[in-house]
C-alpha cells in the first residue's frame, strides 16, 4: 500500500479492536424516548444518537443495538427506556458492561418525566467524558480497520470513476491484510456468476448465486422497480449494466465470506453483507433508505465509510464517520462542501483510477487519525434501525480458507 | 450537444476495459469524429449524451454486448460502429432469465 508510513493512534478497546473515534453513544429504546435522548446529546459533537423506535421487540434491532454499543468507535453508552417498552434494556446494559464500557440506563418513568431525565443524563455524560482516561494510545495500520462501502444517488458516471476506486482502494487495503465489506444483493442481480468465480470456495460461490437470486425474487414481490427511468437518462440500459457499476465497488480480489445484518465479520477479507432477509418479504423493504444500510455497515465492524454518489448525497453516520467519494464533476462542483474526493476527473481524463485510489487511501488515513470527513464537520450523525428479519449466515458463508 | 475534437480532456469516448464492444462519452457530444481512450478515432453517427454508451464496432442482432469485461444484454438489432445502444437496440438477458426460473412472464 502507498498509505503513508506514519504511526496511527487509536483508542483501545477490551475485545482487541482499536477505535478512530470516541464517541458517547446516547441511545433511545423506542421512539417515546427519543426526543429525551436529542435533548441528552444535543450540543456535543461527541455524543450520537442511536437507536429503535419500535415499542415491540425485534431480535434484530436488538443485535444490531449491542454491536453498535460495543463498536470500537463508542468509549461509553447512556439507554434511555420510556420504562414500558418491550425493549430488553437490562440485556443491553448487561452486554455493554461485559465489554468493559461505562453504561449507565435512564427510565424516564421512574427518574420523574423530561426535565429530570435529560438533567441526570446530561451529568452523567458530562461526568462520564471528564473521567475517561481513554486518549489515542494504541498504534495501529489501516489494516487493522474494517472498511465499509455503499453507493448512493448513482447515476451513469457512479460505476465509471467513484465505484472502481472504491474497488482499488478495497484490493489494496485487503491484500494488505484487511478488512472491507460491500453490500446491497439487490444491486448486484446479474453479477453473480462473476462473483460466485472470486469467492475463495466452491459453497461460497453456489451461496453467493443462491442469495442473489434471493434478492431478486424478494424484491420482485415486494413490487419494486429495480431500474428506474432516471437510470435509463444516464446512460444505463440494463439491470445487469446498472449493477455492473455497483459491483466495481468491490475491487477484483478474492471474496471471502458473507455475513447478514447484526453479524460481525469475522476476520479480514472482502466481504459481502447480504441485506436482502430470509424467506417470504416481512416487514417491507429490506432496507428503507442508504442509512438503513449504513447502519448495517457500521454494526458488521466498519470504522469508516466510503460513500460514492453522482447525483449528491448529503449524509453522514452516527459512530462512524463516512467519507463521500463524488463520481460526476459536474455534481461535485456544485456541492463541493458536502464530498471529500472527486473522482469526476478521471471522466474528464485529469487523472486515473490509481491516483484517486491513493488519494482516497491517504484521507483514510487522516480520518483515522481523526481528522474530520466534510459529513461530521457538517453535522451529519443520521441513524436509521427499523423492524427486520435477519438471521445469522451459516459456516459455508463464513471464511474457511484464506 | 457541444464540444470539438480539441476541447476538454485527452479523449471524449472513454472504453473501460480492452476488447469492450460499447465506449462511453464522458461529457456531451454532437455526431462527428471523437478520440477515444485506447487513441483511435471513432465517427459516432448520432449526438450522445454524458454516461452514455456508443458502439466500438459493428455488432450483429442477438449479440452479447460486452462493457467493462461483463455482458451487458443482447442486441436486438444490428449495430453499426458509431451507433448509440441503449434501450431501443439493446436488452437485459437477465430478467428474462430469472422470469423463467421464477415461474414468471
Amino acid at each position: 500500500m502507498t498509505t503513508p508510513p506514519a504511526p496511527l493512534l487509536g483508542y483501545p478497546r477490551t475485545d482487541g479492536r482499536v477505535g478512530i473515534r470516541d464517541v458517547v453513544a446516547v441511545v433511545y429504546l423506542v421512539e417515546c424516548a427519543r426526543a429525551v435522548a436529542d435533548a441528552i446529546a444535543a450540543g456535543r459533537d461527541d455524543v450520537h444518537v442511536i437507536g429503535f423506535g419500535g415499542c415491540y421487540p425485534s431480535s434484530y434491532a436488538h443485535r444490531m443495538l449491542e454491536l453498535l454499543c460495543t463498536h470500537p468507535n463508542v468509549g461509553a453508552v447512556a439507554l434511555v427506556s420510556l420504562g414500558c417498552e418491550g425493549f430488553d434494556r437490562e440485556g443491553l446494559a448487561y452486554a455493554v458492561a461485559a465489554s468493559g464500557r461505562p453504561v449507565a440506563t435512564f427510565v424516564i418513568q421512574a427518574e420523574g418525566g423530561t426535565r429530570a431525565t435529560v438533567a441526570r443524563g446530561r451529568a452523567w455524560v458530562d461526568e462520564t467524558r471528564a473521567r475517561s482516561a481513554d486518549a489515542r494510545t494504541v498504534p495501529f495500520t489501516l489494516a487493522d480497520l474494517v472498511v465499509g462501502t455503499i453507493c448512493g444517488g448513482s447515476d451513469g458516471t457512479s460505476g465509471i470513476t467513484a465505484n472502481p476506486v472504491v474497488g482499488r482502494v478495497f484490493d489494496r487495503l485487503v491484500a494488505a491484510g484487511g478488512t472491507a465489506v460491500f453490500e446491497e444483493t439487490g444491486e448486484l442481480i446479474g453479477c453473480e456468476q462473476h462473483m460466485a468465480e472470486r469467492a475463495v470456495t466452491a459453497e461460497l460461490g453456489a451461496q453467493i448465486v443462491a442469495r442473489v437470486e434471493k434478492a431478486a425474487a424478494y424484491y420482485t414481490a415486494m413490487g419494486h422497480g429495480s431500474f428506474s427511468p432516471g437510470n435509463a437518462e444516464g446512460g444505463l440500459t440494463t439491470l445487469e449494466e446498472k449493477s455492473l457499476g455497483a459491483y466495481s465497488k468491490s475491487g477484483s480480489g478474492p471474496i471471502h465470506g458473507v455475513v447478514t445484518p447484526g453479524q460481525r465479520v469475522p476476520a479480514p477479507g472482502l466481504y459481502l453483507l447480504d441485506v436482502v432477509p430470509e424467506g417470504p418479504p416481512r416487514w417491507g423493504f429490506p432496507n428503507i433508505n442508504d442509512n438503513a444500510e449504513i447502519a448495517e455497515l457500521v454494526a458488521a465492524g466498519s470504522h469508516v465509510v466510503l460513500f460514492t454518489t453522482g447525483r449528491g448525497s448529503v449524509v453522514g453516520s452516527a459512530v462512524s464517520p463516512v467519507l463521500k467519494i463524488c463520481a460526476n464533476p459536474e455534481t461535485y462542483r456544485r456541492m463541493s462542501d458536502d464530498m471529500d474526493v472527486d473522482a469526476g476527473r478521471i471522466l474528464e481524463g485529469r487523472e486515473g483510477i490509481d491516483d484517486v485510489a491513493d488519494e482516497v487511501l491517504g484521507l483514510l488515513h487522516a480520518v483515522a487519525a481523526g481528522r474530520p470527513t466534510a459529513s461530521e464537520e457538517l453535522g451529519h450523525r443520521e441513524f436509521v434501525l427499523t423492524y427486520k428479519s435477519s438471521e445469522p449466515t451459516g459456516p459455508a458463508c463464513l471464511p474457511t480458507v484464506r | 450537444m457541444t464540444g470539438s475534437p480539441a476541447a476538454d480532456g485527452p479523449y471524449d469516448l472513454l472504453l473501460l476495459a480492452t476488447g469492450d464492444d460499447v465506449a462511453v462519452a464522458v461529457r456531451d457530444l454532437a455526431a462527428g469524429p471523437w478520440r477515444t481512450s485506447d487513441g483511435r478515432v471513432l465517427r459516432t453517427t448520432g449526438p450522445l449524451r454524458l454516461g452514455h454508451k456508443v458502439a466500438v464496432r459493428a455488432i450483429a442482432a442477438g449479440e452479447h454486448v460486452v462493457r467493462s469485461g461483463m455482458s451487458i444484454g443482447s442486441t436486438t438489432a444490428p449495430v453499426a460502429a458509431g451507433d448509440w445502444v441503449h434501450t431501443h437496440n439493446l436488452r437485459s438477458d437477465y430478467i428474462v432469465t430469472f422470469a423463467h426460473r421464477g415461474g414468471e412472464e
